[in-house]
């Protein structure tokens, strides 16, 4: 990291909240500095913040503004920002399961073909990628990752399915997922997991963190009936490395 | 223990609460309360913690009977008729059901959600310290779920404290209030100004997760992909038609769509309760006067329980009679010392 870093800019969401943003767009450095915030932020324990949410290229910081107004708590944000903050890489690992293609990866034919290889050659470079979790949104659980091999990054479809199932792994646009509960979606689907990002009563009820590594390995299907049945009941089914 | 039972019910109603804080960074939708005032102003009535779960009524009519003994609730928020086995109850007021007795209430006049608290409020098994339903993620409890006809609620009997109502302050009227961004930077002053200069109406396709604005098309400078971040309740997102989508209560925890302005804590529960089809405006604020008015909203719902008053003081509240005629209803006074909407015009 450079010694002077260019200060975020603080965007109004309201009276309660406000953007942290880095960058307009995905960019890996831009996420490490909104995740080197947060936790810094959970480290300083500022009066009147109440929750934090990580994305791709902001933080967005809820507050009580009866307790902090936003110019002050602008000058604390910018202030901690500036300094230059512990790198967050000594993450833990997830390495999760994933049965390709069939009928857990309905576009992994297509993919392949439109990248002119074989699926094969679509699974090992997706296998291959190094991911880290840069934000969780949209549904409980679904983990947008970056760290996506080049070679496979191609446009959304052109008319969103409504129904995607739980577990589905998906690629779109220069991103990865991890999809937890079934949901509409634009992505590629390679493959399905049985791994539970999100799993009520179960402890942890959220399994990843932002700022999470992860990578993927090729089970067949019929394993994925197997752990698919301990996951429902409550095992976590990953496996974790920490670094 | 008494039961208060769900003998009808129209949909949009659920149980709901100050919504599930803490969890936003895992996808996990906030929701609670469309209006946070009307809930807190019912608890308070029937004793309870502001923010304690209470039913959310839609805009269509229900019935609650009250079974095994006696049940003291009160309503406040969007104004309906109601009436405790026929004699009727005003809004913002508690009432006792006696076992068996039905509070049966009418459509939404003005308004979309009534608030029914319970004297003891409505138990169960919370989620991140909530209540409140999220049907689609399946959370909420007791039903995880809109509630229907059969539901019923296990509740504390009736104290037998004597009845209150609560004097609320004028509703504000005039624009809804919001502070521009975080996007705001996405539009031209031109198309600004068209979304600050506007008559919007809220199309009848909204819910909970977002109320969509029909009036003219709001362009963007450079197209309507953002690389997703963070939403909050009363961000006016603009997605690629051009049409403004206030996210509510149950909306997603991110988006990818411009949002050009974020309506002020103080009027989120004011957009949720205008009706479908009825002309509205914003009008921007300055950071300054939307936090000021935080501030006042907060002391505002501490202070309610300096609101309350006996509910057999005779004092016609010319005030609320003149705003319920300029609303367009008119009005009557009752024998039972309030005031009462009339029949529908």
């Amino acid at each position: 990291m450079a010694e002077t870093l260019p200060p975020p800019r603080l965007l109004p969401s309201g009276d309660s909240a406000v953007t942290v943003e880095f960058s307009r767009t995905i960019d890996d450095a831009a996420n490490e500095r909104v995740l080197a915030l947060d936790k810094a932020l959970a480290a300083a324990s500022i009066e009147g913040i109440s929750e934090t949410i990580p994305t791709y290229r902001s933080l967005l910081v809820h507050y009580d503004p009866g307790k902090i107004g936003f110019d002050a708590l602008g000058e604390k944000l910018l202030a901690i920002a500036g300094q230059k903050l512990p790198p967050t890489t000594k993450a833990r690992r997830w390495r999760i399961p994933v049965a390709y293609g069939g009928e857990h990866g309905i576009d992994l034919e297509d993919v392949a073909k439109a990248l002119n290889t074989t699926p094969d050659d679509i699974v090992s470079r997706h296998v291959g990628g190094d991911y880290r979790v840069a934000m969780i949104g949209f549904t409980p659980g679904w983990s947008y990752l970056s760290g996506l091999d080049k070679s496979l990054h191609m446009s959304r479809r052109q008319s969103p399915r409504l129904f995607t199932p739980a577990g589905t792994i998906s690629i779109g646009g220069v991103q990865a997922g991890i999809q937890c509960l079934a949901a509409p979606s634009g992505w590629h689907l390679l493959g399905r997991t049985p791994v539970r990002t999100y799993q009520l009563h179960r402890n942890p009820t959220f399994l990843t963190e932002p700022g999470d590594r992860v990578t993927f390995f090729a089970i067949d299907h019929k394993t994925f009936e197997e752990l698919d049945r301990a996951a429902e009941a409550g095992e976590i089914v990953a496996e974790r490395v920490d670094a | 223990m008494s039961r208060l039972v769900v003998t009808s019910i129209g949909p949009a109603s659920s149980v709901q609460d100050g919504g599930r804080h803490g969890a936003q960074r895992y996808g996990l939708t906030v929701s609670g309360a469309m209006d946070r005032l009307a809930l807190a102003a019912a608890n308070t009535l029937v004793g309870n913690e502001p923010f304690a779960a209470a039913v959310e009524v839609g805009p269509f009519g229900a019935t609650f009977t009250a079974r095994d003994g006696a049940v003291r609730v009160a309503i406040a928020g969007a104004p309906r008729n109601a009436d405790v086995a026929g004699k009727p109850v005003a809004m913002d007021t508690s009432v006792t059901l006696k076992d068996g007795e039905p509070l049966t209430l009418g459509f939404a006049r003005g308004g979309a959600f009534t608030y029914l608290a319970i004297e003891g409020a409505i138990k169960g098994e919370p989620v991140f310290g909530s209540l409140a339903v999220n049907a689609r993620a399946g959370l909420g409890s007791p039903y995880p779920r809109p509630l229907e006809a059969g539901d019923e609620f296990t509740v504390d009997a009736a104290s037998g404290a004597p009845e209150l109502r609560i004097e609320l302050p004028k509703p504000a009227s005039g624009p809804i209030r919001v502070v521009l961004g975080p996007q705001d930077d996405e539009f031209d002053d031109a198309n600004k100004a068209l979304f600050l200069d506007s008559e919007w109406k809220i199309s009848a396709t909204s819910d909970r997760m977002g109320y969509r604005l029909e009036g003219p098309a709001i362009k963007h400078l450079h197209g309507h992909n953002i690389v997703s971040d963070g939403t909050v309740n009363g961000s006016i997102q603009v997605p690629g038609n051009g049409a403004p989508i206030a996210l509510m209560m149950d909306r997603g925890t991110s988006g990818g769509y411009p949002k050009i302005a974020t309506v002020i804590t103080a009027d989120v529960g004011r957009l949720a309760q205008t009706s479908a089809g009825t002309g509205f405006r914003f009008k921007a604020v300055t950071m300054a006067e939307a936090q000021d008015e935080a501030r006042k909203f907060q002391q505002l719902i501490r202070t309610l329980p300096d609101r309350l008053r006996s509910s057999d003081t005779i004092e016609l509240n010319i005030e609320a009679l003149s705003d319920a005629n300029v609303a367009g209803y008119a009005v009557s006074a009752m024998d039972a010392g309030t005031w009462q909407v009339a029949a529908e015009p």
